[in-house]
């Protein structure tokens, strides 16, 4: 039994803000399957105790002075937007 | 020798001695890529005006006797998916088609207040996930050596436009080999920082905890001269060090003696070509010539690095893609409602691979899959870390082959992703321990196809990694062959 269904790329599509047409869920299944199928060979390993590496580097927190530095002005952090609306960016209806 | 055929270093000498002026260097690029770009398809954008307002700017300050910076009128091509303010980035991507950053990335401002001119931005596969480019949305680049094969990927376009003689120096990003396996397909030189070195401020986030910029070039004295550049501190990556950067070339020709360059054996014997296998053979004999000694040194993990790769990898992009919902930036379709408009946006403007790794990524990071994907590629990336420093104790440098392959074929592996993603076999395990890793020409295939041999260093040693690569070069002559390229029609 495969552990990747047309089910999970679905609700995974959904998660992920994907839309998806039922010729590209078939296929996604089938290749999610496939390298999954590669991944489990960690399996092979006893990784009981093991601590987990998000990064490499030993940092905690970096720290500078709080100083205030010039940054992006509104027009130009909205030059790049599809749609805008009185200095704002807008989207569809959120609520009905 | 033509002048597109000098190596960055004697463009630099030229300019410096007014042999020549970085506007008549920039000229010589842009009749080489009108000629050459159609047939490989390497650039996405050129910038004709802002290059040869550049070179004009770097001849004036010299006929001044200003200071014009160590990369003065030397050309660069850039990877699209550096922030180029006012200039489109794509990262190409249709979901970034016609986006200009307000912001460039620190390495684009690095090379320009050092005088280079950035001719224009060049093809990579969709937000450097590939090994090809044939996942840019755009078209493929292929291979100067042989138009019907890949460039290799992510960084394609930057090993080609290097490989094809159309600019001497470009920058690229490695995530997972995406700087050393296509220098490898392409026969330059490609080397991926320790991590932490260069700052990836304006680099388009693939997998954060992975991705470092570096640079492409024809030989190791320009990759160094590149490198110095680049390296250093920067304020808005928390991740960058501030470690001091050395001048790379100052010690490069030191030599190697007394250096111990170890073999993993096991894990290089694995499926690679009989052809790369010999190339790495004669290496060995390189080195030993050179005064290396050679050591059998094991990295019992080293196998399970692609897996692990691909999940750390996946995940993090899952998180870092986010971002494009149609809203900031970027393409948008529209629907009904908010998340209708973003599930459009995103199928429409994401490729196939994209997609694929998304999927994949968001699957590891899941409730129910967390621990088994996520969590244990996190406790692998631990054991192949301590290989790597338990290796090191016995060696300063590993070498390997970069590819288990040559260039394959344009189509050969679009079909099945995992054929795809077994092309990184040797060059993900330098990115999940945040080790430096340089591939240089090694050979050739019967083909006539060049081979690439990877040098992994200790972390923050480009020096040591730069010096092993100048030795072998200096007694090898493979970085010194052209591809043929037959005449453009």
């Amino acid at each position: 039994m495969p552990e990747i269904t047309e089910e999970t790329v679905k609700k995974i599509a959904r998660l992920a803000n994907l839309r998806m047409d039922p010729d590209e869920t078939a296929r996604f299944t089938e290749h999610l399957e496939k390298v999954l199928e590669y991944m489990r060979k960690l399996n092979q390993l006893d990784t009981t105790g093991i601590p987990q590496t998000a990064h490499v580097l030993p940092l905690q927190n970096v720290w500078r002075e709080d100083e205030v530095l010039p940054g992006l002005d509104r027009s130009e952090a909205l030059a790049g937007a599809p749609d805008v609306r009185d200095d704002c960016f807008r989207v569809p209806r959120i609520i009905e | 020798m033509d002048r597109h055929e000098y190596s960055a270093l004697e463009l630099r000498e030229g300019i410096a001695r007014r042999d020549f002026t970085a506007r008549e260097v920039c000229e010589t690029v842009f009749t080489r890529i009108r000629a050459w770009d159609p047939k490989f398809k390497i650039f996405l954008a050129s910038d004709e005006q802002g290059a040869y307002s550049a070179a004009t700017e770097v001849d004036r300050k010299l006929a001044a006797g200003e200071s014009a910076g160590p990369l003065a009128g030397l050309p660069l091509a850039l990877k699209d998916n550096l922030c180029t303010s006012g200039f489109p980035t794509t990262c190409a991507s249709r979901i970034l088609e016609g986006w200009r950053p307000p912001y460039n990335a620190t390495v684009v401002e690095r090379v320009k207040a050092a005088g280079a001119v950035l001719v224009g931005k060049v093809n990579m596969d969709e937000f450097a996930m590939g090994s090809s480019c044939e996942n840019s949305a755009f078209f493929p680049t292929r291979n100067p050596w042989n138009p019907d094969c890949v460039a290799g990927g992510s960084s394609g376009g930057s090993a080609a436009a290097v490989a094809a003689d159309l600019v001497p120096l470009a920058l690229g990003s490695d995530t997972g080999g995406s700087i050393r396996q296509p220098a490898s397909f392409c026969g330059v030189v490609g080397l991926k920082p320790t991590y932490g070195r260069v700052s990836r401020f304006g680099l388009v986030a693939f997998a954060s905890s992975l991705d470092q910029i570096g640079p492409l070039a024809r030989n190791v004295e320009d990759a160094a001269l590149l490198l110095s550049v680049i390296a250093g501190h920067d304020q808005r990556d928390a991740t960058s060090t501030d470690l001091p950067v050395p001048d790379y070339l100052l010690r490069l020709k030191e030599g190697v003696k007394g250096l111990k360059i170890g073999l993993p054996r096991e894990f290089i014997s694995a499926g690679i070509h009989p052809e790369i296998k010999t190339a790495l053979d004669t290496a060995q004999k390189v080195f030993a010539d050179a005064g290396v000694e050679l050591i059998e040194v094991a990295l019992p993990h080293a196998e399970y690095c692609l897996a692990a790769y691909y999940l750390v990898a996946t995940a993090e992009a899952s998180s870092n893609l986010a971002r494009y919902d149609g809203v900031q930036y970027g393409q948008r379709v529209s629907g009904d409602n908010l998340l209708e408009m973003y599930a459009a946006t995103r199928a429409t403007g994401f490729g196939a691979e994209v997609k694929r790794r998304i999927m994949l990524g968001t699957y590891a990071l899941s409730a129910g899959y967390y621990e088994a994907y996520y969590k244990k590629a996190l406790q692998v990336r631990t054991l192949i870390q301590r290989d790597f420093e338990q290796a090191m104790t016995k060696c300063d440098l590993i070498l390997t082959p970069t590819s288990p392959t040559t260039a394959f074929s344009l189509g050969e592996k679009t079909k099945d992703p995992l054929t795809m993603y077994l092309s990184d076999v040797f060059t993900t395990s330098a990115n999940l321990a945040g080790l430096p890793g340089v591939s240089i020409p090694g050979g050739f295939s019967s083909e006539g196809l060049p081979i690439g041999l990877q040098l992994i260093g200790k972390a923050y040693d480009e020096e040591t990694l730069l010096r092993t690569a100048y030795a072998f070069q200096s007694r090898t002559d493979w970085h010194t062959r052209r591809p043929a390229m037959e005449e453009a029609k």
